[in-house]
């Protein structure tokens, strides 16, 4: 765990020593170009270019470096429209993030913000431990259960305490400066200089011609490399990390089921429902990239697939450790997948066994996991949705032209949408609750059998049976109703 | 006269290595042992926490549940014993006690359809199950930080350091009875 840190920051030190070379190299290649594409140069001209173009290089690192450690994670939020939430807001999700604070050892716990997306996806910034910021979309809070949200929490939680979101934001800074700088070259440079150049062959005076020619070629070629580069060094970078973050949030939560089907759960959403508005430009910062379903190209990928992921966290085999999340790793992917720190920290240290699931979980959760499975499966063949009184959901094939059909548990006749209406869930008024002057609201049951019927908050309620009690609290609102049952 | 000059360089350079190595593995140990520290302070914190709560919890349960004096008594009882109890080994014990009474205490609520039907004790049962979780959590975040310990101050080449500078083993936090964990359950049906 300490090592994985350690050997976290020195490869942290060396990609930011990189990125900066990048950076610089940039500024003098563009000092070199912007010399040379002005009348006869000699290497003397091109060498002070290039200090001028180091100076600029430098000036853009210190200027962006200022604006992130300012403003940085805070601008962040703002352009993800996140807003700071407090314990009362919603105590499971206070109490989960700061489960996951105590047991990654953090000094306090870190801000906990909202955002109202339909996308689930959750992210952590910061420049320190103690100044950290985790986010989650109101869809995740909705979607997931307690002990896949403390999964999440937990990788967040790891990227904080692994000390990746001052690394990632320090990263994204480079980045954004390499941007500036190359969007710069490419004002002053050959493109948009035009004729200005007008004798050939790059001759010089002193007769160092060869020398010249082949500056400017390598200042060309590194000018037109570099945004490459440092973003390829990026997302590479930005990969490992989330297999790190991953193997902390197992060893924290000592359930590594629980991230597993919380990214799964997040990937079906991804690739079954419209995209949310989540920023394109934090997504190396999120859970799972939010651009996932739209990307090819495995080395423009901020993240490792997730598929990958969750294999590797199922093949832990009942440990929780860096030891059992390596041995996993070597399972799942083999010699594709070298994750130095790692191996590192699972060297010195010992297994660890999971804990029990949450013993509150919905027991119906498994049974919903399956319904929504086969739901997805049949809206992609073409079947009509549709949901009756009685709360059964009745499927029509796509050859079917029957204009009504029977439901099979109630016998209700139920009409069959027009296929050019998009498998849209037909919805029957339902009967609502009466209110009294208290505002407690009041049911009487029509039948004895199967029924549904709407609360005062628009919430559709389903009584079985045999449903024992008086009165039933609606799962919206919260409030109560009573029932009087049929007479 | 150069060869001795220069073994005596060598020598002054394997010296200077030496030094800086021990300084830095005997700072990283008093930097192990803070984190120890700091992770039984943490257990300390999310305890009295738990503390705090049962008395509400069981003026809660009180109200409706009339006839269960006996298991309230114990678990009030227990809760005085884990406050007084001192040491690690001790204070796991106790708890380890507290929470077999609290467990059984959530057993019983489940007779109890109106307490369970109650916000403020659905509320309340959130915060239990969230401490019962922290002081979980605080435990595992001590015994995982006095492995690293543990483990560094027992390996070589950090073996000599500590030995020199005295820097003992530490004592892990368990709580001995296993079945302890018997968390509350909520069900509408």
């Amino acid at each position: 765990m300490w090592e994985a840190i350690r050997a976290n920051r020195r490869r942290s030190t060396w990609l930011m020593l990189a990125m900066g070379v990048v950076l610089l190299s940039l500024g003098a290649s563009i000092g070199i170009l912007a010399v040379s594409w002005r009348g006869e140069p000699t290497i003397d001209d091109q060498l002070i270019g290039a200090f001028f173009g180091v100076l600029v290089g430098i000036a853009t690192w210190i200027g962006s470096w200022i604006y992130s450690a300012v403003d940085g994670d805070r601008a962040i939020l703002r352009s993800v429209g996140a807003r700071e939430i407090e314990k009362k807001d919603h105590p499971r999700l206070w109490n989960v993030v700061e489960e996951m604070s105590i047991a990654a050892g953090m000094n306090g716990m870190p801000r906990v913000y909202v955002i109202d997306d339909s996308a689930p996806n959750a992210f952590a910034v910061g420049r320190s431990p103690d100044k950290s910021s985790v986010a989650f979309t109101s869809t995740l809070l909705r979607t997931l259960t307690r002990d896949e949200l403390q999964g999440v929490a937990a990788h967040e939680i790891g990227h904080i305490v692994n000390e990746d979101i001052r690394f990632m934001t320090q990263a994204a800074v480079l980045v954004g400066g390499v941007e500036l700088l190359s969007r710069f070259f490419i004002r002053v440079g050959p493109f948009a200089g035009g004729g200005r150049r007008s004798s050939s062959g790059g001759r010089s005076k002193d007769g160092g011609g060869g020398g010249v020619a082949i500056l400017m070629a390598v200042a060309f070629v590194v000018a037109i490399l570099s945004p490459i580069v440092i973003r390829m060094l990026y997302y590479a970078c930005s990969r490992t990390r989330e297999y790190l973050a991953d193997a902390s949030a197992a060893q924290f939560t000592r359930y590594p089921e629980g991230l597993a089907s919380a990214l799964e759960k997040v990937v079906v959403h991804q690739r079954t429902s419209a995209v949310g508005e989540l920023n394109g430009a934090v997504a190396p910062l999120y859970i799972v990239n939010p651009l996932e379903a739209t990307k090819l190209s495995a080395y423009s990928s901020t993240h490792p697939p997730t598929d990958s992921r969750v294999r590797i966290l199922r093949a832990m085999g009942g440990g929780a450790s860096f030891v059992d999340y390596e041995a996993a790793v070597k399972k799942i992917e083999g010699d594709r997948l070298r994750l130095p720190a790692l191996e590192l920290a699972a060297r010195t240290g010992e297994r660890l066994a999971t804990r029990e699931a949450d013993p509150n979980q919905d027991p119906f959760e498994a049974v919903k996991r399956a319904r929504a499975a086969i739901d997805l499966i049949d809206s992609f063949a073409g079947f009509t949705p549709i949901l009756c009184l009685c709360g059964l959901r009745v499927k029509t094939p796509p050859e079917s032209t029957a204009s009504h059909v029977g439901c099979p548990r109630c016998g209700r006749v139920l009409d069959v949408p027009k296929p050019e209406t998009e498998q849209q869930e037909e919805r029957q008024s339902l009967p609502s609750t009466s209110g009294t002057e208290d505002g407690q609201q009041h049911y009487t049951r029509a039948t004895g059998d199967w029924e549904a019927f709407s609360c005062n908050c628009g919430q559709t309620i389903q009584l079985g049976a045999g449903y024992p009690l008086d009165y039933t609290i609606c799962a919206k609102c919260d409030r109560r109703i009573e029932i009087t049952p049929a007479s | 006269m150069s060869v001795l000059l220069i073994f005596f360089l060598a020598f002054a350079a394997i010296v200077a290595v030496v030094v800086f190595w021990a300084i830095g593995a005997y700072n990283g140990l008093v930097a192990l042992r803070q984190i120890v520290r700091n992770g039984w302070a943490q257990i300390d914190v999310q305890l009295k926490r738990r503390y705090d709560l049962i008395p509400n919890l069981v003026e809660t349960v009180k109200g409706y549940a009339t006839h269960e004096q006996e298991t309230l008594e114990k678990v009030v009882q227990a809760r005085g014993a884990a406050v007084n109890a001192s040491g690690p080994a001790a204070q796991g014990k106790a708890e380890g006690a507290l929470g077999q009474a609290l467990g059984k205490l959530m057993l019983l609520v489940e007779q109890y359809p109106d307490l369970k039907a109650n916000q403020n004790f659905l509320a309340l049962q959130e915060e239990l199950t969230s401490t019962e979780n922290k002081v979980g959590y605080a435990r595992q975040a001590y015994n995982d930080s006095v492995m690293a310990y543990n483990t560094t101050i027992a390996t070589v080449p950090t073996s000599l350091i500590a030995n020199t500078f005295g820097f003992g083993a530490e004592e892990y936090f368990e709580i001995t009875i296993a079945a302890e964990r018997e968390a509350p359950k909520v069900s509408f049906n």
